[in-house]
C-alpha cells in the first residue's frame, strides 16, 4: 500500500481539527453498540485506563477561533481565560452530547472549578476532577496516585459493565508507548529538519491523536513522518525557537503559522503534553497502575502546572530542551489570565537569562484574531537572534 | 472606643469595638515578635491562611509569617498599589494574583512590615497547598528569592463533596514522613505529639467561641457584621494565634461583647459608630477589597445593610459546619482541617453553604464580590449566583473589585450597583418582582 502524501494527511487532520461536532468520535461510538467516549481536558490523564475499558479518550481543548461563544460568556467574568467558556459552549450547544464522561485534570483553579460546574450543568454525565500528586515519593504521592487511578478504573468498570484486567491495561500501555515513541520521533525529526515538518502541520497531526483511537493515530503518525521526510521543501534562514506556555488553551493555528512566517522555526513546544507526558516506555508487565504511577512520578514532563521540589532544577527542562533541539531562543506564549503559565514565567525567564538564552513573551487567547503584533514581535526576535547572537 | 488614625489629609476618628482594639494589639505584638525574630533567636516559617498548621509550627517553636496577611496589611495601609506595580515592573503579569505581586513588590522595596520594621527572611516555607493553585507558584517564587527550604503539603481537592480515606492517608503520610521530620531538622526541636494535642485542644476551645460569634448573625438585628467586622474576628484564629491561650481569651472576650450587644438589641459597631437600623441582611461570597476597605464598608452601613454571613470568613476553616480540631486524632485532624477549608470545597458544596446561610440567617439575598485576580474564588461565581437565586428565591447581585490592587476598585461603579441591588430587594419585598 502506498504512503499517503503529506498534503493528504494534513488535510485529513485539518478536517478533524475544524470539526467541533467531533464527527469522527461520534462515528467511532456509533460503530458498535455499547461504546463509550470519555472527554478530558489538558494537561494529562492516563488515557490507557480509558482505552483498556474499551472506551475512546477524547481530548477537549476548547472551541478555538472558529466558534462563536454566546452562552459560555454568561458563565465567566472578563478576567478569566477563554478555554472554560468555550468548553461550556461546546457542552450547552450539544456538541458534546455523545460524551459519556468528562475528566478535569488538576491544572489550575479555573479547570478545577469547571469540574463542579460540569457536575451541575450536566448531571447525567460522569464527571471527575482528576487529582494528581504534587509530591513524588513512591510511598506517599505514588500510593495516593495509584489509589486515585484504581478508583477511576473502578468507575469505568461500573460504566462499561465489565472488568478491566491487568492484561487489558498492559495492552493499552503498550499501544500508548508506541504512540508516544512516534510522537517523540516526530518531534525529533522536526527539531532536526524543521523546514520538512512545519509547526502548523505537526500541530494538526498531533492534535488528531486527541480525537482518533490510538491505534489509528499511531498509523497516521508513521505515515506523516514517512511522507514529510520525502517532501522537498526549501530551507529558509529562520531562527530556531522553542515556544512554551501553550499547554492548556490552544493558540489559533494562525499564530503558529505567523511565527513561521515571521522567520521562526519551531523546534519544540509544550502543546498537547498528554501525547508525550510520560517520558520513555512504561513497563508492560507487572502491576499496570503501579507502573503508570512510577512513570508519572519519575519520568514525566515538566510544566507550570506541576510543582518542582528542587530549586536547582527549576526551569532546567527548558535549558535542556534548548540544548537538545539546538534552539536559539525561547518564546513565552501564554494564555491571558493563565495563572500557572504567567506565575511561572518570571522564574523561567530568570533561568534562561542566566543561561544566556534569548527570550521574548506575549499573550494570546484561543480566539486571538490579530496576528500582526505577534508577527512583528516574533520577526524582530528572529532577526535579533540572527544578527546579535554569539553563534 | 474612639481611636484616632491619620490619613494623608487629616486625622480621622474611628470607632472601634474593644475587641477590635484587643485584636489590633495582638496583631501588633505578633508583628513585633516576627520582626524581632532574628534578634531573639527565633526561626520563622512562612505559610498560608487556608491550610495554616499553626499548632504544628508552634511544636517546633517557629514563628508564623503569613504573606497573605502581609499583603492585606499593605492594602489597608494603601501601600500595596506601589508594591503591585513594582512587581509588574520586574516582569510579573498584570493578570495574576495581586497578593503575590504585593508580596514580591514589598520584598523588592525592603520587605518592611506594617510595624515599620523589616520582616525577616523565612527559615522555611511551609507550602501547605489548600484550595488555591497560586499558592504553589507563590512559594516557588519566594523560594527563588529567599533560597530557603520549602516543605510541601498537598491537600487533595474535595471535588466529589467528600473526604476519602485515600485523601486522609495521603496527607497523614506527608505529615509523618516528610513535613514533621523536615520541621524537626530545620528547627532543631524534637516533635512532641502531646504538645501538639495540647495546642489542638486549645484550638477547639477558641473555635467553639468563634462559631458562636459568627452564628450570632442569625439574630434578626445582627450584633455583628460577618464580612467587614468578620475580617477582624477571624484575624487571630486564621493567623498566628490558633492553639494559643491568647486566642481563647480573645474569643471569650469577643463573645461577651457580642452577648452584650444581643442583650441590648444593638447592631454591629462600624467605623462611624453603632450601626443604625438594620434594613438589609446580606450573605456575601468572596473576599473583600482591602485598598478601600473603609469606603467599601461605608457603602453598606450607610444604606443599613449588614452582612449576616460570609464565605470569606470560612477560608481558614469551616468550623460552623462542625469541624473542630481533635486532639485525639492529631494528624488526621490537621488533614481534615486542610481538606475542609472553603476554597477546597467543590462548587456544589460552596453553593449549598450559601443557600444554607441565606435560609438560616434569614438573609434578603446574596452579594458576590468577585475578585479580579483570584481564580480560586471567582471562576464559577456567575453560575453560583444563578443557582443560589434559583434555590432561595432571593435576589443576588454581582460586583467586581480586587484584593489589594487599587486600580480595580471603582467606587462609583460599586456604589451604583449596591444601590440598585438594595432597590431590587425592596421591590422583591413589596411583591413587585424584579424589573427586567
Amino acid at each position: 500500500m502506498s504512503t499517503p502524501a503529506t498534503q493528504e494527511i494534513v488535510a485529513r487532520c485539518q478536517t478533524l481539527y475544524e470539526d467541533l461536532n467531533f464527527t469522527a468520535a461520534r462515528e467511532w461510538k456509533d460503530a458498535k453498540q455499547g461504546r463509550k467516549v470519555i472527554g478530558y481536558m489538558p494537561v494529562y490523564i492516563p488515557r490507557e485506563i480509558i482505552h483498556a475499558a474499551g472506551m475512546l479518550p477524547l481530548g477537549i481543548l476548547g472551541g478555538g477561533d472558529q466558534m462563536e461563544v454566546i452562552h459560555g460568556d454568561a458563565y465567566y467574568q472578563s478576567y478569566i481565560c477563554r478555554i472554560p467558556r468555550s468548553t461550556i459552549e461546546l457542552g450547552v450547544t450539544g456538541r458534546l452530547d455523545f460524551v459519556d464522561g468528562m475528566l478535569f485534570p488538576s491544572i489550575c483553579d479555573v479547570i478545577r472549578n469547571l469540574s463542579g460546574m460540569w457536575k451541575m450543568m450536566f448531571p447525567e454525565v460522569y464527571s471527575k476532577y482528576f487529582d494528581v500528586p504534587q509530591t513524588y515519593e513512591d510511598e506517599i504521592g505514588g500510593v495516593f496516585y495509584t489509589n486515585e487511578m484504581a478508583e477511576f478504573r473502578h468507575d469505568l468498570e461500573e460504566m462499561s459493565g465489565r472488568k478491566i484486567t491487568d492484561a487489558d491495561l498492559n495492552n493499552s500501555i503498550d499501544l500508548y508507548n508506541k504512540n508516544r515513541r512516534l510522537v517523540r520521533e516526530l518531534y525529533k525529526f522536526r527539531a532536526e529538519k524543521p523546514w520538512q515538518a512545519p509547526a502548523s502541520e505537526v500541530y494538526l497531526v498531533i492534535r488528531a491523536g486527541l480525537v482518533l483511537p490510538v491505534e489509528e493515530h499511531s498509523e497516521l503518525l508513521e505515515h506523516y513522518i514517512a511522507a514529510a521526510q520525502n517532501e522537498e521543501r526549501p530551507i529558509r534562514d529562520n531562527s530556531r525557537v522553542i515556544v512554551t506556555g501553550l499547554f492548556c488553551e490552544q493558540p489559533p493555528l494562525n499564530l503558529l503559522k505567523s511565527l513561521e512566517l515571521a522567520g521562526c522555526y519551531v523546534v519544540d513546544d509544550d502543546l498537547m503534553l498528554v501525547t508525550r507526558w510520560l517520558i520513555g516506555d512504561v513497563p508492560i508487565d507487572g502491576d499496570p497502575l503501579h507502573n503508570l504511577s512510577q512513570a508519572f512520578l519519575h519520568h514525566s514532563e515538566s510544566t507550570a502546572a506541576k510543582y518542582e521540589p528542587n530549586q536547582e532544577e527549576k526551569g532546567q527542562f527548558l535549558v535542556r530542551a534548548v540544548k537538545r533541539t539546538g534552539a536559539e531562543g525561547v518564546i513565552f506564549a501564554s494564555t491571558s489570565f493563565c495563572d500557572p503559565a504567567l506565575l511561572d514565567r518570571p522564574m523561567l525567564q530568570h533561568v534562561l537569562s542566566e543561561a544566556g538564552i534569548p527570550h521574548i513573551a506575549f499573550k494570546y487567547a484561543e480566539n486571538s484574531g490579530q496576528m500582526q503584533p505577534i508577527r512583528e514581535q516574533a520577526g524582530t526576535f528572529a532577526d535579533s537572534i540572527k544578527l546579535w547572537s554569539a553563534a | 472606643m474612639r481611636v484616632t488614625t491619620s490619613t494623608a489629609k487629616q486625622p480621622v476618628e474611628v470607632i472601634k469595638d474593644a475587641s477590635m482594639v484587643k485584636q489590633k494589639e495582638m496583631m501588633a505584638a505578633h508583628y513585633d515578635r516576627l520582626t524581632n525574630a532574628k534578634e531573639n533567636g527565633d526561626k520563622v516559617a512562612s505559610t498560608f491562611v487556608p491550610g495554616n498548621l499553626n499548632e504544628l509550627l508552634m511544636c517546633f517553636e517557629l514563628v508564623n509569617n503569613l504573606p497573605e496577611v502581609n499583603a492585606i496589611q499593605a492594602g489597608l495601609r494603601r501601600k500595596s498599589g506601589s508594591f503591585v506595580m513594582e512587581a509588574e515592573k520586574s516582569g510579573h503579569s498584570e493578570d495574576v494574583c495581586t497578593y503575590v505581586k504585593s508580596d514580591i513588590g514589598m520584598m523588592a522595596k525592603g520587605n518592611i512590615g506594617p510595624n515599620g520594621k523589616e520582616l525577616p527572611s523565612p527559615d522555611v516555607l511551609l507550602l501547605s497547598y489548600t484550595g488555591c493553585f497560586t499558592f504553589l507558584k507563590w512559594f516557588e517564587l519566594l523560594r527563588e528569592q529567599y533560597k530557603c527550604e520549602t516543605i510541601f503539603l498537598q491537600t487533595p481537592y474535595m471535588a466529589d463533596g467528600k473526604v476519602t480515606p485515600n485523601m486522609i492517608q495521603y496527607m497523614v503520610k506527608q505529615l509523618k514522613e516528610d513535613v514533621i521530620p523536615k520541621l524537626e531538622r530545620i528547627s532543631g526541636v524534637k516533635f512532641d505529639i502531646d504538645r501538639l494535642r495540647e495546642y489542638l485542644r486549645k484550638s477547639a476551645k477558641a473555635e467553639d467561641d468563634l462559631v458562636y460569634i459568627l452564628q450570632s448573625g442569625k439574630h434578626v438585628r445582627s450584633p455583628i457584621d460577618a464580612y467587614f467586622g468578620g475580617i477582624y474576628y477571624i484575624g487571630p484564629i486564621f493567623g498566628a494565634f490558633r492553639g494559643t491561650d491568647d486566642a481563647i481569651d480573645y474569643y471569650k472576650f469577643l463573645r461577651q461583647e457580642v452577648d452584650q450587644r444581643i442583650a441590648a438589641g444593638l447592631g454591629p459597631v462600624t467605623p462611624e459608630g453603632p450601626m443604625g437600623e438594620e434594613k438589609y441582611r446580606l450573605v456575601v461570597e468572596g473576599p473583600p477589597n482591602y485598598t478601600n476597605f473603609r469606603q467599601f464598608w461605608k457603602m453598606f452601613y450607610d444604606e443599613g445593610a449588614t452582612v449576616v454571613a460570609s464565605s470569606y470568613t470560612k477560608v481558614g476553616g469551616t468550623y460552623d459546619y462542625g469541624f473542630r480540631h481533635d486532639p485525639d486524632r492529631p494528624l488526621e485532624t490537621l488533614a481534615e482541617y486542610c481538606l475542609g477549608v472553603y476554597t477546597n470545597r467543590s462548587l456544589p458544596m460552596r453553593i449549598d453553604m450559601l443557600v444554607d446561610y441565606i435560609n438560616e440567617y434569614q438573609a434578603d439575598g446574596l452579594l458576590i464580590n468577585s475578585i479580579k485576580s483570584c481564580n480560586s474564588f471567582s471562576a464559577g461565581q456567575l453560575l453560583m449566583m444563578r443557582e443560589v437565586e434559583k434555590r432561595t428565591g432571593k435576589p443576588a447581585a454581582f460586583i467586581e473589585t480586587d484584593l489589594v490592587d487599587p486600580r480595580y476598585f471603582s467606587a462609583a461603579n460599586v456604589k451604583n450597583r449596591l444601590e440598585s441591588y438594595f432597590q431590587m430587594i425592596e421591590q422583591k419585598r413589596s411583591g413587585k418582582g424584579v424589573a427586567a
